[in-house]
């Protein structure tokens, strides 16, 4: 709890500077490499990797395979493998340390036409708390990010719950199979400025004023059958009141009674 | 009825938002600096004796006259950024000023009294040259301008073109310099290199080339440095490498070579690898230079020459002697000599230049700021006496940019700092308690409350209140003391002695970095300079990071500024920690960084002296902490794993996660890679660490909340297309968190352009961006929520967040082209925001955040009338009153800095580009004040009066009682 606390605190990431990464990093689109003849046009997967250690020090193990379904809706199936036994009493021992549970899986293209399989050129790696994962009975959220190209950018994981309460996980089946829900987000489209509807609706205004002239006529001519009364009303009690006084004004006020 | 509906909700939202300053307000709380640059031209108005013009151009493209006894300017011409508005040349002849500008695209003419432009000539294209005056028989009339390829004269009355001509071989021979002598010649000189020089000869009438010849040069490879025209017509060159004079008669036929004058026979020699230069001065346009001239052999020394019948005499050496000029007033010329006195101090002289005589009575002396740059530039302005003698003025430029104006016998007049044109990066910095303030505030401190005992601590008390009663006193006394002064004497100067926090926390110190590498205190209610220091060895226009590592509010420790500079020489990166009050550089020992630093992080763990502990990761992810005492390596070691920061490789795409190990080493934990060949990240800000939030969330129609999703560590990466044809370019906008490295949103701007300029605060993102197809600005703003659930409502953690926000977005039209843009800061938040919008034409817009929110509805219901919502219109109003400097207009502005103030409703803002504007802005009307005109006598009188009432009508009841009960 108290590490949460200070994670509030902390992350105070100032400037952006940039420098020295020889590696190459572009999307391996477009790029066939000579033995890539087994394209299956109907989709294609790739290897989804993972890596708890009790010393921090990543080493990546297959995890399962992403199976792309390529054309309009990008569908996208995971099928992963059970944690063996010395798995789980590992993963149960990183959640002891606080370690980290790290993903990754190589960057690639998810549109058929462009895609080759796999390289080791790049990886996008993210991570979970271990103790998260153990403590949620390794039900996870795995999230791809790709780019309007259709290129992975990023991948996301995160467990429901995910908090880590220090809560004993008893159960050795309940850390056997992962229940995983997977998924693929395309970027939004950020909206525009909605001039054409908004020109529709002062359209409608002016139509509506048109028809109805009723409607917008002012305050006075609406209700005048009222006010006029009123108004005679008031200044014959007034003349009546300085009548009396004999100013100028009463005696015209008199005339006109 | 809906209509009626939706413009009253419009004026209501109105009334509440509109905001300006009144008439009587004008520069009460505000001001505006204007500058003009590092002065490339100097040129003294000497047509008329009174006359109190300066005329000034600068390497940001600005041309403006100043007033020579105060230093203010009398009018300023601001010019396009870039080449295109660029100074070439600035001539001057009686009350006209000519201006080459744009690579030579432009020549124009200015009055100099009122700065009007009295004609403008677009000249053919080619890079500018050289440009001259050209005068006939004692009288200028034209002026020459010397293109790559093409020398062309214009009428300098009208500006008409009179002839051009093309120069003959101009694809091998450098044409480069321009001379002419009154005698209906324009003589052209080119060069090819280490080869020959070329000199040929127009006349002003009609541009006929009368002569054309080369002469052997081998040693030659530059005119401009090396090369000068002096006494009727001979050119004279130096050469460092045979380090000889070289000169040549122009006028003859018979002398093709030119003749060596080897500097020995003089008993000269150039100082090693220093390139000789040649001063000479030519009085008139129209008559030919004098055959005085000086030469430069070392950094700082300089030699009076003369040429006497083709003979070259010494007439006065002046070793050592920093910088030196001439000078003409009527018919006498003079040279000014700069020559160090002592260590802190240099004595200019003048000297008559036809003979090297010193003239009696002439020693201006000139102190050095021990916290500037050494002078680099000499500005001499010479007049006529009554008694007939020569006297002077000098404006001398230093390597900081700062310009000062002596007279006799050392008297500053005025100064001018011209290196804040150009401010890179500002902090405001609270003002320190008073000597009693503090001592308040020390005894309520929790050391002494562990020392002290229980008596100690009451005779304290005792003495604080006591020195309190004394301050009051004295405040009281010098208020009735004041009060009998005329107002005017009362202003009370600003100096750095005095300063201290008022009651409101409403004047600071603004701590401002500028590109030359010179730092300034400036305090914010005056804007009067109070300290400055010019930091040497820096690479000018360099990144700097400003980090305030100790605030005020830990005394008596002092406040606390790290600079991160790059070294010029070495190009790593050094810490420059200073005091941002007094300015002083701090002796705390620093930690060497050997290697490149790549990200700063400035974490909330401090040390026992309350300084902030600042992270450097260098290019080997390696961290070097600072300060780096045990106790911080401890915090550290124990926080480690909670650590975490990032990295941006913009030229790779690539983003990454890093988290602290507990030896201070690094691991990579997240990567996210955006391939560049699609589009690149031009910008990444995350939140300002001194913002705070009010209200987690926002009340609906219904009662219901929407909770706000404000994760702290949410980073705003903006991207750009690589492919910029204007149907397919789009700005992508990836909000990802700074921890784990997860995409929280994604969302792309198609058919749009950068230059994108965004604000990322609290839970929303405004930005601004081009649009190609529509060609206009568009305002985007995305907002994140929560929902109508929090899940943690306790603490914010980036591992602990599930459920990705709500993102709702709106675009809008905005009417204006936009230089920058801000967000308003209070101190806690309770205050609505406004965005302060830089524009190109100077002005600062105050545009209500209200007007940028997504939930204003296209269609009003009852519910978003109850929450205040505008309802959508697709174009962003501008209201002339929201215009917050209302015609102190910003020139080129670059950046505006936003600061809490002691009041909620007040925030402090400064503007910066070529000028520095300082006003306070109030989002929600000054809620927590009292406004100026408040009836005080009204509210008490009426509370008296109340109150005798009450006494009164009582003793009448009780009265009324009596009576009744004897009754």
């Amino acid at each position: 709890m108290a590490m949460i606390r200070v994670l509030s605190l902390v992350l105070s990431v100032l400037s952006s500077v940039t420098l020295l990464w020889t590696q190459s990093g572009e999307c391996n689109n477009g790029r066939r490499s000579a033995d890539a003849v087994d394209t299956d046009f109907s989709g294609f997967s790739v290897p989804l990797e993972h890596s708890f250690e009790v010393d921090d020090v990543p080493r990546f193990r297959l995890r399962g395979a992403l199976q792309f379904r390529g054309g309009r809706e990008q569908g996208v199936y995971l099928s992963q493998n059970q944690l063996s036994e010395k798995d789980r009493n590992t993963l149960k021992d990183v959640a002891a340390v606080d370690g980290l549970y790290r993903i990754r899986v190589p960057r690639v293209s998810l549109q058929v036409d462009r895609q080759t399989e796999k390289q080791s050129e790049g990886y996008l790696t993210t991570f979970v708390r271990a103790c998260s994962l153990v403590e949620s009975h390794l039900s996870d959220v795995i999230t791809l990010h790709t780019d309007v190209s259709g290129c992975v950018v990023g991948i996301s994981i995160v467990t429901i719950p995910g908090s880590c309460r220090g809560i004993e996980v008893e159960d050795e089946v309940d850390l056997e199979v992962f229940n995983t829900t997977i998924s693929v987000v395309a970027p939004v489209t950020a909206p525009v400025p909605e001039t054409a509807p908004y020109i529709e609706r002062m359209e409608q205004e002016m139509e509506k004023k048109g028809k109805n002239p009723q409607e917008q006529k002012s305050f006075f001519a609406k209700y005048w059958m009222y006010i006029v009364p009123l108004v005679l009303f008031l200044m014959m009690s007034g003349a009546q009141d300085q009548s009396g006084g004999g100013a100028g004004g009463g005696a015209a006020n008199g005339g006109g009674r | 009825m809906a209509w009626l509906v939706v413009r009253l909700a419009i004026s209501v939202s109105l009334f509440y938002t509109a905001s300006a300053v009144f008439e009587d307000q004008v520069g009460k709380f505000d001001w505006r600096q204007q500058f003009i640059g590092k002065v490339r031209f100097a040129l003294f108005d000497t047509h008329s004796q009174a006359s109190k013009k300066l005329l000034v151009a600068t390497d940001k493209n600005v041309f403006a006259s100043l007033n020579s006894r105060t230093g203010d300017l009398f009018w300023r011409h601001v010019d396009k950024t870039g080449p295109e508005g660029h100074i070439d040349a600035l001539l001057m002849y009686g009350q006209d000023a000519v201006v080459v500008a744009g690579n030579g695209r432009l020549l124009r003419s200015w009055e100099t009294t009122v700065g009007g432009l009295k004609w403008e000539t677009v000249l053919d294209t080619g890079s500018f040259q050289a440009a001259a005056l050209v005068g006939v028989q004692d009288f200028v009339k034209y002026v020459a301008v010397l293109k790559k390829s093409a020398i062309s004269l214009h009428d300098l009355s009208s500006g008409s073109q009179i002839w051009v001509e093309n120069l003959p071989d101009s694809d091998t021979v450098q044409y480069q310099t321009i001379y002419s002598g009154g005698n209906g010649l324009v003589f052209v000189f080119g060069v090819v290199p280490n080869s020959h020089i070329v000199i040929v000869e127009y006349k002003i009438e009609d541009g006929e080339i009368m002569n054309k010849k080369s002469v052997e040069a081998a040693w030659m490879s530059s005119l401009e440095s090396s090369c000068t025209v002096i006494s009727s017509g001979i050119l004279l060159c130096v050469d460092q490498i045979t380090q000889s004079l070289y000169t040549l008669l122009l006028q003859s036929a018979e002398q093709t070579e030119m003749r060596q004058i080897h500097l020995q026979t003089l008993d000269l020699e150039v100082a090693s690898g220093f390139q000789p230069v040649l001063t000479s001065t030519q009085p008139n346009p129209a008559q030919p230079p004098l055959s005085e001239f000086f030469l430069q052999l070392s950094p700082d020394h300089h030699i009076l020459l003369q040429l006497k019948d083709g003979l070259i005499v010494p007439l006065r050496d002046f070793n050592p002697s920093y910088l030196a000029a001439f000078a003409t007033s009527g018919e006498r010329t003079v040279a000014a000599v700069m020559s160090p006195k002592n260590d802190t101090a240099c004595s200019i002289n003048l000297f008559s230049a036809d003979t090297g005589r010193r003239h009696l009575d002439t020693t201006i002396i000139y102190h050095m700021d021990p916290n500037g740059g050494k002078p680099n530039r000499l500005y001499v302005h010479a007049f006529l006496k009554k008694d007939d003698s020569v006297g002077y003025r000098v404006m001398v430029q230093t390597e900081d940019l700062t310009l000062t104006f002596l007279q006799q016998p050392g008297r500053v007049v005025w100064m001018r700092e011209e290196a804040l044109a150009d401010v890179v990066t500002m902090e405001m910095i609270d003002l320190p308690f008073t000597g009693t303030q503090a001592e308040l505030e020390g005894e309520f401190g929790k050391k002494a409350a562990i020392q002290d005992g229980l008596l100690p601590m009451v005779l304290k008390r005792l003495s604080s209140q006591f020195i309190l009663l004394q301050a009051w006193l004295a405040h009281l006394w010098k208020l009735f003391y004041d009060a009998r002064k005329p107002r005017s004497s009362v202003k009370n100067e600003v100096n750095i002695d005095t300063l201290s926090r008022d009651e409101f926390n409403l004047q600071k110190m603004m701590v401002m970095v500028t590109a030359s590498g010179k730092l300034f205190g400036i305090d914010s209610k005056s804007g009067t300079i109070l300290w400055k220091q010019y930091l040497e060895n820096i690479e000018p226009n360099s990144v700097f990071k400003l980090i305030v590592q100790r605030t005020t509010a830990h005394f008596p420790h002092p406040p606390q500024c790290t600079l991160l500079i790059k070294n010029k020489d070495t190009g790593l990166g050094n810490l420059y920690v200073f005091n941002p009050i007094f300015g002083k550089k701090s002796q705390i020992s620093v930690p060497a960084l050997p290697r490149p630093v790549l990200q700063t992080l400035l974490l909330p763990v401090i040390d026992q002296d309350y300084a902030k502990v600042l992270l450097l990761i260098d290019d080997q992810y390696k961290v070097t902490t600072f300060p780096s005492t045990k106790n911080i390596l401890q915090q550290l070691q124990d926080t480690a794993s909670s650590i975490f920061f990032y990295l941006v490789d913009s030229s790779q795409g690539k983003l990454s996660g890093f988290r602290l190990r507990k030896d201070l080493s690094t691991e990579l934990i997240w990567e996210v890679v955006i391939p560049t060949e699609v589009q690149k990240i031009v910008a990444v800000k995350g939140k300002r660490a001194n913002e705070h939030v009010h209200s987690q969330g926002r009340v609906m129609g219904d009662r219901s909340v929407l909770y706000k999703y404000l994760n702290p560590n949410l980073l705003a990466v903006i991207t750009e297309s690589t492919d910029t044809h204007h149907e397919r370019s789009f700005v992508g906008i990836f909000l990802i968190d700074g921890v784990t490295g997860r995409i929280v949103h994604e969302a792309v701007q198609r058919k749009a352009k950068g230059p994108v300029h965004f604000v990322h605060s609290e839970n929303w993102v405004v930005y601004v961006y081009w649009n190609s197809k529509f060609r206009r600005n568009e305002f985007s703003v995305l907002e994140l929520f929560e929902g109508a659930e929090l899940y943690n409502s306790t603490v914010f953690s980036s591992l602990d967040r599930p459920h990705p926000p709500q993102v709702l977005q709106q675009s809008y039209i905005f009417p204006a082209p936009i230089s920058t843009l801000e967000a308003t800061l209070t101190e806690k938040g309770i205050t609505s925001r406004h965005l302060l919008v830089g524009l190109p034409s100077g002005n600062i817009l105050s545009l209500p955040k209200m007007f940028l929110d997504p939930r204003r509805p296209e269609v009003v219901s009852e519910q978003s009338r109850e929450e205040n919502l505008i309802p959508y219109a697709p174009e962003m109003p501008i209201r002339d009153e929201w215009f917050i400097n209302y015609n102190q207009t910003v020139s080129r502005v670059r950046g505006i800095h936003t600061a809490p103030s002691g009041l909620e409703s007040t925030c402090l803002v400064v503007a910066y580009g070529l000028d520095i504007y300082q006003t306070r802005v109030f989002p929600s009307k000054q809620f927590d004040v009292l406004k100026d005109d408040y009836d005080y006598v009204l509210i008490s009188s009426v509370l008296f009066g109340l109150f005798f009432a009450t006494m009164i009508s009582k003793r009448l009841a009780e009265v009324k009682l009596l009576n009744r009960a004897w009754r």
